[in-house]
C-alpha cells in the first residue's frame, strides 16, 4: 500500500543527507558559517536557485524532452527592465506587476512555440538565452541602472522575523507550487502528459495547455527572481544571472527529478537548490579561491547525480 | 531427451510471489504450451529461462548440465531464444539490421565496433529466413513500416540466426488476427520440423489444444498440471487454470435498443476511412470486423479526435458535434480504450489508481481541480476487484504488471468515466478465459445500462456473441451491416464481406 509513498520519502532522502553533512562539515572547520548574517545570505542564495528550480521542475516534468535555458537571462532582462521603468517615473507597483506580466508573456512564448510550432524546447529557449541578454545590454548600453526608489529595495533587502523577504516569498511559492505539482487535477496531468504524452492525450489530457502553463510558470518565476536580484543589488545589472539556468536544471536533478519527463518533486528541487547554494556560500566561507569555485560544483553535481543514480538503480533490483 | 530443465524455480517481486517453486523441462523435438490466468507468471518464468530476469533460487540444467543464465545473450548462444509479450524491435532500423543486430556479421575476421558490416551477406541471409517463415517482404524495409504480424515474423527470424534448440515465444498470437494466426502456428510446425523445440503461450485455449505436444498450467506462480497431448479438455484446462468452475456468459440480456445516440457520415480521412457513415442507438452493442488494414481502429480515432477528419459529420443525440481533440470527445461523453496498452493505454510509471482515474479526475475531484485521494481509491480499488486487476495494491507501478493486468486496467480507466458512449479496440487482446467472460458480461451490461458500446475485435466469436448489429469492413469502407439480432449472423457471412463484398444496400441498416 505505501510502496510508492515509502519510495518518495526515500528518494529526497540522499541529497537531504547530503545537505546536512556538508552544512556540518563547514561549521566545523568554519564556525562562522552560524552567524545570522551567514545564513541570511545563505537563506537569499537559496531563494534564488530555489525559485528558478520549481520553474525547472515544472518545465521538465512536462516531458517531451522540454527544459529552459533562458532563466538567467530573463533574470538579467526583466531586472533591467524593472529598474529601467522605475527610473523612468512608473510607480513601483506598477512595475512589478508589468514585469511578471511580461515573464508570463516570456513563458507564453516559449510554450507556443513547444506546442503549436513544434519547436524544441532547447532550442527556443535557448534563442531566449541569447535574445534577452542581448536586450538587456540594449537596453543599458552595459550600465547598470541606477537610482532605484528605497520602497523597491524592500523585496530583495528586507528582513521579517530575522528571515529575509526573499525566503519568505520562496517558502511561500514553494507552498504553492507543491500543492499544485501534488494536490491538484493540473499536477497529475502534467505527470501523465510528461510520463506518456500519447497516452495522456487519450485520456482527454490537453497535453498542449498543460506544458504552455509550465513553460509560464518557470517564465514568471524567472522575472521574480530578476526583480528580487535587481532590488538586492539595488540596481538594474544587465550581467547577473549568468549560468543561473544551469543550476537551476543541476538542482532539480539532484533532487531527484527524471530529465525524460513524468516525475520530480518540488521539494526535491528545492533540496538541490539548497546544496548548490550551500556549496557556494562553504568555498567563500572555506577560503577557497574563486577560480575553483566552478570547478568543484560541477565535480559535486556529477558525483551527486552519480551516486544518486547508482543508489537508486541497486535499491530497485 | 531433455533440452532444458528447471528445478525448483522462485522469483519475488516486491509483495508478489510471481514464480513459486516451478519444475519445467523442453524435450527435443516438442511444442510445448504455458497456460494460465493473468498474473500467473507465465512471462516471469520466461523471463528466467531465458536469462532477462534471476531466479531467487533454483536450479537450470541445458543438455543435463547445470548452468545459469547471466544475461539474455548468453541464454541465446546456448541455444535459447525468445519472443517476448511486447515486441522489441528498433522502429528506425530495417528488417535485417534489425534480424541482426548485436549480432552483426563483419568482414574480416575479428569483430570489433569498428569492423566494416558485411551487409550484403546479412541482407541475404535476412533474405533466406524471412522467405523460410513465409514473410513475403523486402529485409529493407524500415520495421516501423511493417504490421504487427510481419515485426512478429522478423522477431522470428532475428531469433533463429544462431540455430537455437528453443524458441520461447510468449503471447505471439495475441495482437493476431485468424489468418495471421493461422501462418504463424504453421511456422511453428515448420521449427519443430526443423528439430527445434517451441514453447508457447496463449490465452487462446482452441490454438493452444491444436498446436501443443503438452501443456503445462499456471496458477498463481505455481505449477498446477500437465496434460499430455491424449489428454487435452478444455474444461480440464479452465479447471486448473481458474481453479473453479467458469459460467460462461450466453450471448442473453437483451434490451430493446433506444434513441440513435451517435451517429457519423460520410467520414472521411487520409485513403484509410473512406465515405463511413453508421448509427447506434442507445443500448446496442455494434460490433466492428474486417481484416487488418480495414480501417476500424481509423475511424474511431475520428469519432474521438485523435485524428482530424478530413471530412463527414458526427452526431451525437442528433446534434451535430465537431470534435477537434480528445478532450472534446470525452466531454461529450464518448469514451476509447485504445489497441495499443502500452503506447496509448498506459501511463507506465505512474501507478494503476492514476491511471484508472486519470479522465474522470475533472469530474471526481474536489471542484473540478483539488485531488480527492479517497474517492480516487475508492473507485480505483473497486474495479481493481471487479476486473480482478492482480497487483499488491493501487498504488502499484503500472509498470509492473502482467501484460492482462495492464489491459484490465486500460479497460478500468474508461469504464470508471460515465461515458455514454463507449468504443473498445480489441478490449480482450491478452485476458485470460476466465476474465474474459467476466468483460464480456459486463459489455452486455453496459448496453443493458443504456450506454452504447462500439466494439472492434478480430476475435469474430466475440464479435458473434456480443453485438447486436455488425458493421463489417474492407479496405476503408463498410461492405455491409448485419443485423445480428433477429437471425444469428455466422462467420462465412463476415468473411464474405471482410473480403470486399459489398452488401446490396450497404452503407444502410
Ligand atoms: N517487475 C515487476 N515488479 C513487480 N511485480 C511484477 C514485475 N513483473 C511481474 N510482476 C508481477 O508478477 C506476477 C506475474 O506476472 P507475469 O507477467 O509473469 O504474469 P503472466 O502470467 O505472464 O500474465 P499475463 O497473462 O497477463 O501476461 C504478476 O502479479 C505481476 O504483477
Ligand atoms: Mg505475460
Amino acid at each position: 500500500m505505501t510502496t510508492r509513498r515509502r519510495q518518495k520519502g526515500f528518494r529526497e532522502l540522499g541529497p537531504l543527507i547530503a545537505f546536512m553533512s556538508l552544512a556540518i562539515f563547514t561549521t566545523v572547520l568554519n564556525p562562522r558559517f552560524l552567524t545570522a548574517f551567514n545564513l541570511q545570505a545563505l537563506g537569499r542564495q537559496i531563494a534564488i536557485f530555489g525559485l528558478l528550480a520549481i520553474g525547472e521542475t515544472f518545465v521538465i516534468i512536462s516531458g517531451g524532452g522540454a527544459i529552459d535555458l533562458a532563466p538567467g537571462s530573463v533574470v538579467a532582462l526583466t531586472g533591467v527592465m524593472v529598474a529601467w521603468l522605475m527610473t523612468h517615473g512608473v510607480p513601483v507597483s506598477v512595475s512589478v506587476i508589468l514585469i511578471l506580466l511580461f515573464s508570463l508573456g516570456i513563458g507564453a512564448w516559449h510554450g507556443v512555440f513547444v506546442t503549436k510550432l513544434k519547436v524544441p524546447a532547447f532550442i527556443i529557449t535557448l534563442g531566449t538565452l541569447t535574445i534577452a541578454r542581448g536586450m538587456a545590454a540594449v537596453i543599458t548600453k552595459g550600465w547598470p541602472v541606477i537610482g532605484l526608489p528605497n520602497s523597491f529595495l524592500i523585496i530583495g533587502q528586507a528582513d521579517f522575523l530575522k528571515i529575509p523577504i526573499s525566503v519568505w516569498t520562496l517558502i511561500m511559492i514553494t507552498l504553492i507550487a507543491d500543492f499544485f505539482l501534488r494536490r491538484t487535477v493540473y499536477g497529475k496531468h502534467l505527470r501523465a502528459a510528461g510520463g506518456n504524452e500519447v497516452a495522456a492525450r487519450f485520456s482527454g489530457v490537453n497535453v498542449d495547455l498543460v506544458r504552455m502553463i509550465a513553460f509560464m510558470v518557470s517564465g514568471f518565476l524567472s522575472g521574480l527572481v530578476g526583480i528580487i536580484v535587481a532590488s538586492r543589488l539595488s540596481q538594474g545589472q544587465p550581467g547577473v544571472g549568468n549560468m543561473y539556468e544551469l543550476y537551476a536544471i543541476a538542482s532539480t536533478v539532484i533532487g531527484g527529478i527524471s530529465l525524460t519527463g513524468g516525475e520530480g518533486s518540488v521539494l526535491g528541487a528545492i533540496v538541490g537548490a539548497s546544496i548548490i547554494s550551500l556549496l557556494w556560500n562553504a568555498l567563500v566561507l572555506l577560503n577557497v579561491s574563486t577560480y575553483w569555485h566552478n570547478v568543484v560544483i560541477g565535480i559535486v553535481i556529477v558525483v551527486a547525480v552519480t551516486l544518486d543514480i547508482v543508489r537508486r538503480r541497486i535499491a530497485s533490483r | 531427451m531433455e533440452l532444458l530443465k528447471a528445478k525448483g524455480i522462485v522469483k519475488n517481486f516486491p509483495g508478489v510471489l510471481a514464480v513459486d517453486n516451478v519444475d519445467f523441462e523442453v524435450n527435443e523435438n516438442e511444442i510445448v504450451s504455458i497456460v494460465g490466468e493473468n498474473g500467473a507468471g507465465k512471462s516471469t518464468l520466461i523471463k528466467i529461462l531465458t536469462g532477462v530476469l534471476q531466479p531467487d533460487s533454483g536450479q537450470i540444467f541445458v543438455n543435463n548440465k547445470e548452468t545459469g543464465f547471466r544475461s539474455p545473450v548468453d541464454a541465446f548462444e546456448k541455444g535459447i531464444s525468445v519472443i517476448h509479450q511486447e515486441l522489441n524491435l528498433c522502429d528506425n532500423l530495417t528488417a535485417a539490421e534489425n534480424i541482426f543486430l548485436t549480432f552483426e556479421v563483419v568482414k574480416g575476421k575479428k569483430r570489433t565496433l569498428s569492423s566494416r558490416l558485411n551487409e550484403d551477406y546479412m541482407r541475404k541471409k535476412s533474405a533466406e529466413l524471412l522467405d523460410l517463415v513465409g514473410a513475403h517482404f523486402s529485409p529493407n524495409v524500415l520495421v516501423r513500416e511493417l504490421t504487427t504480424a510481419q515485426k512478429q515474423m522478423v522477431e522470428i527470424c532475428k531469433a533463429l540466426i544462431k540455430e537455437p534448440k528453443i524458441i520461447f515465444m510468449d503471447e505471439p498470437t495475441s495482437s493476431l488476427t485468424i489468418e495471421e494466426t493461422r501462418k504463424l502456428l504453421e511456422v511453428i510446425h515448420m521449427l519443430k520440423a526443423r528439430g527445434i523445440s517451441v514453447v508457447f503461450v496463449s490465452h487462446r485455449l482452441d490454438e493452444v489444444t491444436q498446436i501443443s505436444d503438452r501443456i503445462i498450467i499456471m496458477r498463481d506462480g505455481k505449477r498446477v498440471g500437465e496434460l499430455k497431448r491424449e489428454e487435452f479438455d478444455m474444461d480440464t484446462i479452465i479447471k486448473l487454470m481458474v481453479g473453479r468452475e467458469v459460467e460462461f456468459f450466453p450471448r442473453g440480456i437483451e434490451v430493446l435498443p433506444g434513441e440513435t445516440i451517435l451517429e457519423v457520415r460520410n467520414l472521411r480521412w487520409k485513403n484509410k476511412v473512406k465515405d463511413v457513415s453508421f448509427q447506434v442507438r442507445k443500448g446496442e452493442v455494434l460490433g466492428f470486423a474486417g481484416l487488418v488494414g480495414a480501417g476500424r481502429t481509423e475511424t474511431m480515432l475520428l469519432i474521438f479526435g485523435i485524428n482530424k477528419k478530413e471530412g463527414g459529420e458526427i452526431f451525437i443525440k442528433g446534434n451535430k458535434v465537431n470534435i477537434e481533440k480528445p478532450l472534446d470527445a470525452t466531454r461529450l461523453g464518448i469514451g476509447l480504450v485504445p489497441e495499443d496498452r502500452k503506447l496509448q493505454g498506459l501511463v507506465l510509471r505512474m501507478t494503476v489508481n492514476d491511471n484508472v482515474v486519470l479522465p474522470s479526475l475533472p469530474v471526481i475531484s474536489n471542484h473540478g481541480w483539488v485531488l480527492n485521494d479517497r474517492k480516487e481509491r475508492a473507485i480505483s480499488e473497486d474495479f481493481v476487484r471487479k476486473l480482478s486487476i492482480k497487483t499488491p495494491s493501487v498504488y502499484q507501478i503500472a509498470e509492473n504488471l502482467s501484460g492482462g493486468n495492464q489491459q484490465k486496467t486500460v479497460l478500468a480507466k474508461w469504464l470508471a468515466t460515465n461515458a455514454e458512449i463507449l468504443i473498445f479496440d480489441e478490449p480482450t487482446r491478452g485476458i485470460d478465459v476466465a476474465t474474459k467472460a467476466e468483460i464480456h458480461r459486463m459489455i452486455r451490461e453496459l448496453a443493458a445500462q443504456g450506454k452504447a458500446v462500439l466494439m472492434i475485435s478480430s476475435e469474430l466469436p466475440e464479435v458473434l456473441n456480443l453485438s447486436d448489429r455488425i458493421v463489417v469492413m474492407w479496405e476503408g469502407e463498410i461492405t455491409a451491416i448485419l443485423d445480428n439480432r433477429s437471425k444469428k449472423v455466422t462467420q462465412e457471412e463476415i468473411m464474405y464481406y471482410a473480403s470486399g463484398r459489398l452488401k446490396q444496400n450497404g452503407g444502410q441498416a
